[in-house]
């Protein structure tokens, strides 16, 4: 599977085994690249694979955020495992981010 | 019979590349007390926090890995610095220290609140210390504009056995 995808609306991103600074980068600006086109609307971030995440993966998902929400879109994570779970609680993402 | 004490201390180069070094060292560095998984993300995370700090905000190496696997970090590196890690083992405990000697921090009491960033620019959302509190029982942090930083953490071990060594 693709890391990136559009569904539906949803461009779905499909999540490295580890997310920290050294990724970060790179996944924002692809997956900002794909925000650019009129068909996408929300986005959803699948952990499936990820076993680590920092900080660093905050940034990625509020920065996703800022720029779906004025639009009326939604951001989804999924397949969230317990380490990135208490990352997106401890940081109040759990209150933007649909956590399914 | 002595209790097991053991050090260690790594010194690599503040490229974020090396964020995923440091956390699988001090990963290994605690395996043999078998630590909680929990545990184990809990350090790591506190780990990765701290070093990804001193690489970013220490020495401003922001690059990272880019489309297709190409790391420009070695060659986009601005400045050659160097950051240094000790961690020991005793009575069950893990202490961390994370070292760079960077630009150093003008406010830490301001630094360490959540949610206060100084780079906005690159996304960070200012939780790194917060984390680093959460996730340990201890921390401290001491720095000097221009001299450099250091950061100290503990955490006590609840998982075991831990093993003593014989003698
Ligand atoms: N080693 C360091 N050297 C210089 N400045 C630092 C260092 N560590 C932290 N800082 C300063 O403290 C601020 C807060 O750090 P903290 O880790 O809490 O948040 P952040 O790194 O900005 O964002 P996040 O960690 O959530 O991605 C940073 O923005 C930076 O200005
Ligand atoms: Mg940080």
């Amino acid at each position: 599977m693709d890391q990136f995808q559009v569904i539906d609306h949803c461009l779905m991103v499909k999540l490295p085994q580890e997310i920290d600074h050294y990724q970060a980068g790179y996944l924002s600006q692809e997956a900002d690249s794909f925000l650019l086109r009129p068909d996408v609307c929300h986005v959803v971030f699948d952990f499936e694979d990820t076993e680590f995440m920092d900080s660093s993966g905050i940034g990625i998902i509020m920065g996703r955020y800022k720029k779906v929400a004025p639009l009326g879109g939604k951001v989804y994570a999924i397949n969230v495992g317990k380490q990135v779970g208490r990352i997106l609680e401890l940081s109040g993402m759990s209150k933007l981010v649909e956590v399914l | 019979m002595k209790e097991m004490k053991n050090d260690m201390e790594l010194t690599f180069d503040a490229i974020s590349s090396n964020e995923g070094l440091a956390r699988v060292a001090v990963a290994a560095f605690v395996s043999r007390l078998n630590p909680t998984i929990e545990e184990l993300a809990d350090i790591k995370t506190a780990v990765s926090e701290a070093v990804t700090n001193a690489i970013i905000h220490g020495y401003g190496n922001i690059q990272g890995y880019c489309k297709h696997g190409e790391a420009l970090e070695t060659i986009d590196k601005e400045s050659p610095g160097k950051v240094r890690m000790k961690c020991q083992l005793e009575h069950g405990v893990l202490k961390v220290m994370v070292e760079d000697q960077g630009r150093g921090i003008e406010n830490v009491e301001k630094a360490m609140e959540p949610l206060f960033t100084t780079r906005p620019d690159l996304e960070r959302s200012g939780m790194g210390f917060a984390f680093m509190e959460a996730f340990m029982d201890d921390l401290q942090v001491e720095s000097a504009p221009g001299v450099g930083t250091i950061v100290r953490m503990q955490k006590k071990m609840t998982s075991g056995p831990w093993i003593p060594s014989e003698e």
